[in-house]
């Protein structure tokens, strides 16, 4: 039975609305522990909306996100699960440090009212040793580059210390440079046996980054090991024509 | 010289610095979060559309007690902020006209009830006119007390909820997503920036009040790059400009407070945003004529593109 | 002409000649912008004032118009620094200079009949005083002709200008292709803002010229898309505005200008709340009723998909779709029967089956959206 592998997200019968329009339909997607999966879709297909919808950000008109086995829904479940928004979302002119935004990241754990400690700092600098930004503790984050930015929130997101980590577009506008160490924090987190959910919009690096991808718009077009799923014909259902909803329509 | 020294140990004048010394201070922390989180007109059309609460108060309470009328202003403010919000959620009407219509239609109101309240024969209805433009010095000692009551709550607050209304102002999605209530931190820190408002007004009078809550902010932003420094400078600019404001209107004849105030704080305003180390406009032309001819020394032509 | 006939005509006339540049404010986005400005022209006059000695100089408009236009230079050279958002900017240069006249109008007040009150608050009630008298002949209040030109000269701009003004508001970049620069044109838009917040303010107070400016459109805005019918629905309702606003006044014997104020906000409200498509009611009303097909439509596939394999009974039946959809039974009862009722489903054994109706209603359906 299906039902022994372990999963990390759980969703069902998602269905997002924003007025009018619905941007995801009837999603239905199980993504087993430890896995990097890659999100992939044509612009407006609902990447972002279902990482949302995911985390509990918006409202679903339908359905449910479990995490971890069902063990618990996004609100009890908070403190395992870690998200990295797009880096565009936020104002960088904020006056902040490197190092404040990351700890951020430990608020989490704290709960209401209650300071980060030493500890909290101390694990602000490993994490940020981790994405090579260890250097820029003390930069004010409007001084910082795309891919500096990027990485800031990648370890924000490793200071939550969680188990399965969203992540919007990480790759976005960002150097070569700061691409690879992603990709390798990424390969890190795996061997940690930590599940990566990924927007992802670069279909060429699919195979070489994930192990795991969904092919979305506005619904699941295919869900799977890269090596089963990521084939031509998939990405045509998701890219040209609308695909399979309804089994026998097509 | 004398004449500094007398004002200082003047009674009336010390309760009416104090009070503007405490809006100042109130404001430009309240303030520096309303910056921020790109709110900077809300506190305009919170202070225009407390008109009508003010004078409600007195007609229904028959009071003119300090407090009765900015729990009047109180309720209208946030009346207003909900409008605000409602029609913007539920129409595809903007932010920036729903809060010029709803600022403009509650300051009508106001004056329709000023003039209705005018026509009540012997309601003494003088001293309501006063928010409008706001008169410090007709600040009481008991007005004092209200306002470091309101201020010392205001303070623990922000101390208390430091950590989530950086988060919150920063990333709302990211403090959602850490079990940090958006809505929850929204309405608090909301309802405190209306309150702030609120507290200037006798002082500062609805027209000036937005400036008392914004100019500190922005003054205060361009010397630093910690949040806690932004407040706390915010918070000093405010309470100088207030004294500031106060003693050159007592030394001045006929200088309005409120106005005084306000030029206090966008002088600071210009000298920061003109001077500030690193960040200032000056500083930046610097940095461009420094390029400039760093660029000539290495042969380039003259005409390099600006930005 | 009874000054009652007199205070409407006026009322009417600055109502719509306020309301035709503010649709173009609303939909630029810069409604504030007309806030800052009715604050800022109390500068423009007292300077002027100082220059003239004559409070009915002509020159003071000119100087109150040139102030709203520095101001808005003002605030978008600070807010081109970056160094703070555009909002601030508005909200940091207005209070200054409006401080500034405040000071110079209470520190020569002695030499300034320039009463703050009702440049600010306006009295619409006291206009007809001031009489047009041409050799002895009186033609009437003074302010109907001021105000009259005013909306001739906003009227005739809008006519011989609606191109530019639509393609700048619209689409900028294409407006720039075209040949008609943006910037001048929403500097000649900001001008005739300041121009017609400076011929309102006497009858109206600036303050309240806000009102008048953005009331009508924003309240258009959301009767019609067509920009040149939402022009003259926002004449049409400055005008009723000023009418119902001056009857009310009357009757209460209130501020008239804040009484017109009330009004605008008043019809603003009722059209918020029921205004057919974009009002409250139909705006609740449809979201719920989207609900509803949505969770129909959910249910229709779900049975489409399932109908006939072997799994039927575990994902069809009336008592299991709860737990399949994350319905709660109820609901699930309830869109079952409107699904029976529309002749989609029946019920058979206590399974939802779909009728050769309801099968066709699921393609369609299907199709309506995804296909394209």
């Amino acid at each position: 039975m299906e039902k022994q592998q372990n999963y990390a997200v759980e969703v069902e019968d998602l269905t997002v609305a924003y007025d009018a329009k619905p941007v995801l339909w009837d999603i239905d997607l199980k993504i087993p522990k430890g896995q990097l999966m890659a999100v992939v879709g044509p612009n407006g297909a609902g990447k972002t909306t279902l990482i949302k919808a995911m985390l509990g950000l918006l409202k679903p008109v339908t359905g449910a996100v479990r995490f971890l086995d069902g063990s618990g829904d996004i609100r009890t479940l908070k403190n395992r699960i870690g998200y990295v928004p797009q880096s565009g979302s936020v104002d960088w002119d904020f006056p902040a440090t490197v190092q404040d935004v990351v700890l951020m990241g430990c608020y989490g754990k704290l709960g209401w009212v209650r300071r980060p400690r030493k500890a909290d700092i101390e694990l602000t600098k490993q994490t940020l040793q981790k994405v090579g930004m260890q250097d820029y503790t003390t930069r004010q984050i409007s001084q910082l580059s795309g891919g500096q930015q990027q990485r800031v929130f990648l370890a924000r997101a490793l200071a939550q210390e969680a188990e399965v980590y969203f992540m919007d577009e990480p790759f976005k506008g960002v150097d070569a440079q700061t691409e690879r160490a992603i990709v390798s924090l990424l390969k890190d987190l795996k061997k940690q046996g930590k599940t990566v959910v990924v927007v992802h919009h670069d279909l060429q690096t699919v195979p070489d980054y994930f192990d795991w991808v969904t092919l979305i718009n506005l619904r699941v077009v295919a869900s799977g090991p890269v090596e089963e799923v990521f084939h031509e014909e998939n990405l045509k259902k998701t890219y040209h024509s609308s695909g399979t909803l309804l089994r026998s329509v097509v | 010289m004398d004449s500094v020294l007398a004002l200082f140990s003047d009674f009336t004048f010390q309760t009416v610095a104090l009070g503007s010394a405490l809006l100042g201070l109130i404001s430009g922390v309240l303030g520096s979060f309303a910056v921020l989180r790109k709110q900077s007109l809300l506190g305009d059309g919170v202070s225009h559309s407390a008109l009508p609460g003010v004078v409600m108060a007195f007609v229904l309470l028959g009071s003119k007690n300090t407090e009765v009328l900015l729990l009047g202003a109180l309720l209208s403010g946030l009346l207003a902020t909900l409008l605000i919000v409602g029609v913007v959620r539920h129409t595809r009407v903007k932010f920036d006209s729903a809060l010029a219509l709803v600022m403009s239609v509650f300051f009508g109101l106001g004056l329709v009830l000023l003039t209705y309240v005018q026509k009540i024969p012997n309601s003494n209805q003088a001293g309501l006119k006063r928010f409008i433009f706001g008169q410090a010095s007709t600040l009481l000692q008991r007005d004092i007390v209200l306002m470091t009551v309101c201020g010392l709550i205001l303070l623990a607050l922000v101390l208390l909820f430091w950590k989530e209304f950086k988060l919150f102002t920063f990333d709302a999605d990211f403090a959602q997503s850490l079990g940090f209530s958006s809505k929850k931190l929204n309405l608090l820190l909301s309802f405190m920036i209306v309150l702030a408002i609120i507290i200037g007004l006798q002082t500062v009078g609805v027209i000036l009040m937005s400036a008392m809550l914004i100019t500190p902010a922005v003054a205060a932003r361009q010397w630093t790059n910690k949040l806690w420094v932004m407040v706390t400078l915010s918070a000093l600019f405010g309470a100088i400009s207030g004294i500031a404001g106060t003693a050159a209107s007592s030394l001045v004849p006929k200088l309005p407070t409120g106005p005084a105030i306000v030029v206090c704080v966008s002088s600071i305003v210009i000298v920061s945003v003109l001077f500030a180390p690193g960040r200032g406009v000056l500083h930046r032309i610097y940095q461009h004529r420094k390029n400039r001819i760093l660029y000539k020394l290495e042969g380039g032509e003259m005409d390099v593109p600006s930005n | 002409m009874s000054p009652q006939i007199e205070i409407q005509i006026i009322a009417v006339v600055v109502a719509v000649a306020c309301a035709l540049p503010g649709v173009f404010l609303v939909l630029r986005k810069m409604s504030m912008m007309s806030d800052s400005i009715t604050h800022t022209i109390l500068l423009g006059i007292v300077l002027a004032f100082f220059v003239t000695h004559d409070l009915s100089s002509p020159l003071l408009i000119v100087g109150a118009a040139l102030m709203g236009v520095v101001t808005v230079w003002l605030t978008e050279m600070l807010s081109r620094t970056r160094l703070l958002a555009k909002d601030a900017a508005i909200g940091v240069v207005f209070p200054l200079l409006f401080s500034i006249a405040i000071i110079l109008i209470t520190r020569y007040a002695g030499s300034v009949h320039l009463d703050t009150d009702s440049v600010l608050l306006g009295e619409l009630a006291f206009a007809p005083f001031d009489r047009m008298v041409i050799g002895s002949v009186d033609i009437g209040a003074k302010a109907i002709y001021t105000t009259g030109i005013l909306l001739l000269i906003n009227l005739a701009a809008i006519i011989i200008f609606f191109k530019e003004l639509k393609a700048a508001t619209f689409d900028p970049m294409l407006a720039a292709v075209l040949g008609f620069s943006p910037a001048l044109v929403h500097y000649g838009l900001m001008t005739l803002v300041s121009l017609t917040t400076v011929g309102a303010f006497q009858a109206v107070g600036s303050v309240l010229v806000v009102a008048f400016m953005i009331g009508p459109p924003v309240t258009a805005y959301l009767l019609t898309d067509d920009l040149k019918r939402m022009l003259i629905v926002s004449g049409i309702i400055g005008a009723v505005n000023g009418i119902l606003g001056y009857q009310a006044a009357a009757i209460l014997d209130v501020s008239i200008a804040g009484s017109m104020a009330v009004v605008t906000g008043q019809v603003f409200l009722l059209v918020f709340v029921f205004a057919p498509r974009r009002g409250l009611i139909s705006s609740l009303l449809r979201r719920r009723k989207q609900k509803m097909e949505f969770a129909k439509m959910t249910l229709l596939f779900h049975l489409y998909n399932h109908a006939g394999s072997d799994e039927e009974a575990s994902e069809c039946g009336v008592d299991t779709i709860p737990a399949q959809l994350h319905w709660d039974s109820a609901y699930t009862v309830k869109m079952i029967r409107f699904l029976e009722r529309d002749g989609y489903v029946q019920l058979l054994d206590g399974l939802a089956k779909l009728t050769e109706e309801g099968r066709n209603a699921s393609i369609r359906n299907y199709n309506a959206l995804f296909a394209g």
